[in-house]
């Protein structure tokens, strides 16, 4: 069972253009909030807005911008409960069960990661979000059916199970910064714009 | 550091509540992309825009405009855990979060009980700031980079 049977995504990261690391560095603290954003980045860009229109489509093609959209706070609509539900699941079955687990509305992120025996013995990940403990739990336990069939049951070396599932709840941010494009071979000036309006 | 209980709901009314909820699906890629919101809602476009501000201001949403593939940046990402002693967790956690390359650490109920993302330029890198980590803690990194993703997106509806 080794995890090297899984193949790694292939979505490989195609170098990106110095108009689309320009589009990053502009936009990735946020948008304007104003009637005419792509203007805004025409501007900004020195192209016409057809061709930010186009260029924002060809990135949304590409998964370069995944989509352009709100961002939520968990907490602030009332979503105080996470779980990183976490499961020692057959290799084989694995690639054709994460998708399905990963189809479920409730699920936000689900992976296959390594194990590391035997310290550590989960290969799903699945993470789960509600406004109570009552309903994340409900959330593991449906999933738990879905995956009955193919748990592992494997025993430590003193014959002790290991347990094949669990849930971990967070209980506090000890840090959450966003991921960033270094500023590099670009001018400096370029971000510094967006980000009164943006509130980041 | 933010507990996880000191951020509580926000009152919001049924507009704001459908501006969360289609804004979370995404903007049209248009000249007038609020104008075309305005409309399927029936308000208007200076309307979304208030209100949308508002939600900033008030932090419902943490964020508005492009999300990218992390993968684009060219960088390199992990998932990572230390089983942490509660006595030393404090000064544990300020180590781990002084490594600029930490982007997000959450404590969680498990023996594995600090989960963080390790953001770097490269694989390479990678590797350096778990030792680094190993070395000023003293502590073995369980390293769980993503083999496979099946999902990634999260809709929570107001």
């Amino acid at each position: 069972m080794s995890d090297s049977t899984y193949q790694p995504n292939a979505k490989k990261a195609e170098p990106l253009s110095s108009l689309e690391r320009q589009y990053i560095l502009l936009t990735q603290n946020g948008l304007p909030i104003i009637a005419k954003p792509y203007h805004w980045l025409s501007e900004r860009l020195n192209i016409s807005v057809e061709q930010v229109l186009n260029l924002t489509n060809s990135m949304q093609q590409r998964g370069i911008i995944r989509r352009i959209a709100a961002v939520p706070n968990h907490y602030k609509l009332g979503y105080h409960f996470n779980g990183m539900t976490v499961w020692d699941i057959e290799d084989s079955q694995a690639e054709k069960l994460g998708q399905i687990i990963g189809k479920l509305p409730f699920v936000s992120h689900c992976y296959l990661r390594p194990r590391k025996l035997p310290s550590w013995n989960y290969n799903l990940f699945a993470m789960v979000h509600g406004k109570s403990n009552q309903e994340i739990t409900q959330y593991r336990s449906q999933i738990k059916t879905l995956l009955s069939e193919v748990l592992v049951n494997r025993k430590q070396q003193n014959a002790q199970p290991f347990k094949n599932c669990d849930m971990l709840t967070s209980t506090q941010i000890l840090k959450k910064t966003g991921l960033r494009l270094k500023n590099k071979n670009v001018a400096n000036d370029v971000t510094a714009t967006t980000q009164e309006k943006n509130h980041v | 550091m933010t507990s996880m209980q000191s951020q509580s709901a926000i009152a919001l009314d049924d507009i704001d509540k459908k501006i969360i909820n289609v804004l979370q699906r995404g903007l049209p890629v248009c000249v007038q992309p609020f104008a075309e919101i305005a409309q399927q809602l029936a308000i208007s476009e200076q309307e979304i825009l208030n209100r949308l501000d508002n939600l900033l201001d008030n932090k419902v949403l943490s964020r508005f405009g492009p999300m990218f593939d992390a993968a684009c940046f060219g960088g390199a990402f992990t998932l990572a855990a230390l089983q942490v002693a509660e006595e030393n967790f404090e000064e544990i956690t300020k180590i781990v979060n002084d490594f600029e390359q930490i982007a997000h650490n959450y404590k969680r109920d498990h023996q594995y009980n600090m989960w963080f993302v390790i953001a770097t330029e490269s694989q390479q890198e990678i590797a350096q700031v778990i030792a680094k980590i190993e070395q000023a803690t003293g502590l073995e990194v369980l390293n769980a980079p993503k083999l496979k993703e099946f999902y990634v997106g999260l809709y929570l509806p107001a």
